[in-house]
């Protein structure tokens, strides 16, 4: 192996080859791809829902009395009439031009009421998750460090119990517990509304407390399979300080399932939103899908299911592009 | 799913609180609405909306209502309506998981590609959106709670009967013509039960919950009908008023729906059922080694008596290094042979301070580059030995981190503990590199060591010993993953740079052949003990018969090819029975009565100790060189 091992020369590639042979053109053209698989079943269903509902969805919305004519016009202007193809070509012809319907019971346009919600929906996940990965990441790592070698079984069966036991507990459940411990019993915290910084403080510690649980207990299985490796014991030799080595080479090589996991509890957390906008009448997409569905406005629910739905595929899109990143070896040949 | 484990299941405290809680609540299921079915539809107008009152403890409603009865009365429906969701989510997940082995290839990868599809969507918005289709109230909030549980539990039997219908039954019964539904009920289902049951009773809680969440946001069971999640959204308008009212049938759900979760978690965890014991620190017999080495003055490593302990099974402890003394002069070379299992790489690590978390090292002296470590801190000890020691592992594949690049993981050497800029450390990594024959360095500093060769990765290993200037660089086995003419090079390296450095050299191997080319000095050892220590040029009249059997192993270009390969019969033994007296005496050929006490170290010629009651003085006939190829 003294001998220089020469690099193979470059082959002067067509551009097609090179498209070809580039994993990471491949890797991105099946991907998106697949998200617009993904997309288009996803509009294929939220178009089908309105006629897989059992009976005339219009007459539902309108109730019982509803004078027949009324109905009728309702359905002719909500195309129902039209055959089903026709209609499904219409929807997605005004899906492209931002058109998602009008609500049957206000007449006001779909995506403006979205517009106007979408704001406190997404600032309260995305502020839930970056509070989840803060929390989550140095907590697993800690207790991965005070855990290792089987050290400490006291802390590390307080741990894994309480927060699979927490973990377990939906978030509107803590939404009422926070309700009760900090707005009722307490009075430190506004528990219903969207205002200042401190309205946040309870729906995002309802949303984020059972999934940074479940992620701080991933980090440190992760964590703990790692510090048995031997590039660990490498970094041991070379005498770093412990901080260095958990902090450089311990969490870098946990990162592949901490994304995973991170991807699927942010768009758990998205939907999750629902539940905690209705306890904290947090005026966001939430309460406006579940009084929709009550009210039978199946417009506004389509549209809205449309945002979550796609919200959630892109969520899996930018993860999946991360993990190529931070690990290309695996999973761009993977696909 | 045996009936053993469904008793190691209750046996587990976890277990048997869960399982007690459900037995408790089915009691009430039954029983309550019967009890009291009548008392919870009362309505009470001169107690409209009150707290806690000795005739209704947990307060009324806005009829006057009984919150305790209604909670009580509630949990018939809430669990009803949770095991009908769970069961009918059952049955959809294992006709769509089991789908794909009956179809067709084409329907079998659409079924497959559909639940792939909506598995990668939250449970609440699958729930949601056929809520919308069944419409609302309960019968609606049942199928959507359970076909939005179904592609999970479709994805589970999927990849559950996958892995059983690649076995050999199954292969049998297809091959003796049976036919595909009997086959998934008799063949396949019946092997797949245990995770199923499990993840049902898991499912169920869930179930249970999302129920709650859907009777919450009204759009479950509807009124006058009530369960959990119905009384928590009524509870919650009035939380100033009456608190109990929202947080009573909140601890009812979340009381039943751990039971259910913790029941399938702990049935799933039986098998891994540790026990804590508490240990004290191993008690250090005196050393048995009578004729320690000397202290000198030179020694760059002077170890005596060291000792490495492990927890034991039974609570007690096993010491794979049993009283190892060791000197290494400046300048030296020295290697230590031995089996896998004789605690040689241990004991280097254990000098180094970097054996297991776990381990417990005791020494009489310890001694490595004119520091004693043994009772300093992990700080001080990084400080006085961080630029002294470097340690070169054996398998290079696994001992550079994946996720950084090569230059970074040395200079990281020199700039921890020499405070070194960024810049300056990456020039002295690539200089390192150049050293040690990495070709183009600069190019190669920026690669990840997956795009190295083995033998370049070993070099590199070898560079970043030398970032610093080590007085002792402890080599573990690292050769051993490498191919003969590599390994050769990598020798070679070694010697141009102790002889570059002045560095003392240890040489771990299991290969006498491979010490005997680079080495100055051989230690053998066995089972933990130094058996003999002699210098290179003696190896031909080695004492230990353990010494010439490993001698006698080594295959050279005279071996007799017709013959078996000499080997050493019987294996090393374990360290938690070590036998009493000489540890190899069941292999020896010359054991006898003397061999039950444990013989010390002494020496038997100039420079030559062995560890035996009966050491051998008839020289060998080695052609060792003849397989090194003579001194690299």
């Amino acid at each position: 192996m003294t001998a220089p091992v020469a690099a193979p020369p470059a082959p002067t590639r067509t551009r097609v080859s090179a498209w070809a042979g580039n994993p990471w053109a491949g890797f991105l053209f099946r991907r998106l791809g697949r998200l617009l698989v993904s997309l288009a079943v996803l509009v294929t269903l939220a178009f089908g829902m309105i006629h897989l509902i059992p009976g005339d969805p219009v007459r539902a919305a309108l109730g019982v009395t509803a004078p027949p004519d009324l109905v009728d016009a309702r359905r002719e202007a909500l195309g129902l009439n039209d055959p089903l193809g026709t209609q499904f070509v219409n929807y997605v012809r005004a899906l492209f031009s931002g058109d998602l319907g009008v609500s049957m019971t206000s007449g006001v346009p779909v995506s403006d009421t979205i517009g106007q919600r979408l704001p406190a929906t997404a600032s309260l996940a995305i502020v839930a998750f970056v509070v989840v990965m803060l929390a989550a990441i140095p907590l697993g790592l800690a207790m991965a460090v005070l855990t290792r070698g089987g050290r400490r079984r006291g802390a590390e069966l307080g741990f894994t119990s309480t927060s699979a036991v927490v973990a377990a507990i939906p978030e509107f459940l803590l939404a009422v517990g926070l309700v009760f411990v900090f707005g009722v019993s307490l009075g430190w915290l506004p528990v219903a509304g969207r205002g200042g910084g401190s309205s946040y403080v309870l729906p995002v510690l309802a949303l984020s407390l059972g999934p940074a649980l479940l992620m701080a207990r991933i980090v440190r299985v992760e964590a703990l399979a790692v510090m048995d490796e031997d590039f660990v014991r490498t970094a041991r030799a070379k005498r770093l300080p412990p901080l260095r080595v958990y902090v450089r080479h311990v969490f870098p090589n946990a990162l592949t399932s901490t994304l995973t996991i991170g991807g699927l509890l942010l768009s758990g957390m998205i939907v999750g939103t629902v539940l905690v906008e209705n306890v904290f009448a947090w005026p966001g997409m939430g309460m406006t899908i579940v009084s929709s569905i009550l009210a039978k406005d199946y417009p506004v629910v389509q549209g809205i299911v449309l945002v979550y739905g796609a919200a959630v595929l892109l969520v899996n899109l930018v993860v999946d592009v991360l993990l190529a990143v931070a690990d290309p070896r695996s999973t761009i040949r993977e696909g | 799913m045996g009936r053993e484990q469904w008793r190691a299941a209750l046996r587990n405290p976890v277990g048997a609180v869960a399982a007690g809680l459900l037995v408790l609540l089915a009691i009430l299921a039954i029983v309550a609405p019967i009890l009291w079915g009548d008392a919870a539809e009362e309505t009470d107008p001169a107690a409209l909306s009150q707290g806690s009152t000795s005739e209704h403890p947990l307060g009324t409603d806005a009829l006057g209502r009984d919150i305790l009865l209604r909670v009580l009365v509630a949990t018939r429906y809430s669990l009803g309506l949770a095991l009908l969701a769970t069961a009918i989510c059952v049955t959809a997940g294992v006709v769509l998981g089991v789908l794909p082995a009956v179809l067709g290839r084409r329907a079998g990868r659409l079924v497959t590609a559909a639940v792939n599809l909506a598995v990668a969507f939250p449970g609440l918005l699958l729930a949601l959106f056929f809520a919308v289709i069944f419409g609302v109230g309960a019968r609606g909030a049942v199928l959507a709670i359970a076909l939005a549980g179904a592609p999970s539990f479709a994805r589970l039997v999927q990849t559950n009967v996958a892995a059983v219908a690649g076995r050999d039954y199954v292969a049998a019964a297809r091959v003796a013509g049976v036919g595909r539904f009997r086959l998934i009920a008799r063949h396949l289902l019946p092997n797949i039960g245990e995770p199923l049951v499990v993840n049902a009773t898991v499912m169920a809680g869930t179930a249970l919950l999302s129920f709650a969440g859907l009777s919450f946001l009204g759009l479950g069971v509807q009124p006058p009908a009530y369960d959990w999640g119905r009384l928590l959204g009524e509870g919650l308008d009035r939380i100033y008023i009456n608190p109990a009212a929202a947080l009573a049938p909140g601890v009812a759900v979340v009381v039943a729906g751990l039971a259910f979760t913790l029941l399938g978690e702990s049935i799933a965890q039986v098998v891994g059922v540790r026990a804590v014991r508490r240990r004290r620190a191993p008690e250090t017999e005196p050393a048995m080694t009578a004729a320690a080495a000397e202290p000198d003055g030179d020694a760059v490593l002077a170890a005596d008596d060291l000792r490495v302990a492990f927890p034991a099974r039974d609570g007690g402890w096993t010491h794979p290094v049993d009283g190892v003394s060791l000197t290494v002069r400046r300048g030296e070379t020295v290697g230590i042979v031995g089996e896998s299992g004789s605690g040689k790489s241990l004991t280097a690590l254990a000098v180094a301070q970097l054996a297991p978390d776990a381990a417990h090292v005791t020494a009489g002296r310890l001694e490595v580059a004119g520091v004693a470590p043994l009772g300093r801190t992990g700080a001080e000890v990084r400080d006085l030995l961080g630029t002294r020691v470097a340690m070169v592992f054996q398998d290079p594949m696994t001992s550079f981190n994946p996720s950084m690049r090569v230059g970074r993981q040395l200079a990281e050497v020199t700039r921890v503990h020499e405070r070194q800029g960024k810049r300056a450390a990456l020039a002295r990594a690539v200089d390192r590199l150049r050293t040690v024959r990495v070709p183009a360095p600069e190019r190669r500093a920026h690669q990840y060591p997956h795009e190295f060769s083995g033998g370049m990765r070993q070099r590199a290993m070898i560079a970043m010993g030398l970032m610093s200037t080590p007085e002792l660089i402890i080599a573990d086995e690292p050769t051993t993953a490498l191919d003969v003419t590599v390994q050769r090079q990598v020798l070679r390296l070694l010697k141009d740079v102790q002889a570059e450095t002045g560095a003392a050299v240890v040489l771990i191997s299991h290969d006498i052949a491979v010490v005997a080319q680079l080495c100055e000095r051989v230690v053998v050892m066995y089972a933990g003990r130094v058996v003999e220590e002699l210098p290179v040029g003696r190896l031909g009249a080695a004492a230990h018969p353990y010494t010439r059997a490993l001698l006698a192993s080594v295959p050279d270009l005279a071996t007799d090819r017709d013959r078996p390969l000499a080997t050493i019969a019987g294996r090393p033994p374990d360290p938690a029975d070590r036998p009493e007296g000489c540890a190899f005496a069941p292999r020896c050929d010359f054991a006898d009565d003397a061999c039950r006490v444990r013989p010390g170290l002494s020496a038997v010629a100039p420079d030559q100790r062995a560890a035996c009651w009966h050491p051998r003085s008839r020289p060998l006939d080695l052609t060792l060189d003849a397989v090194t190829g003579g001194q690299a």
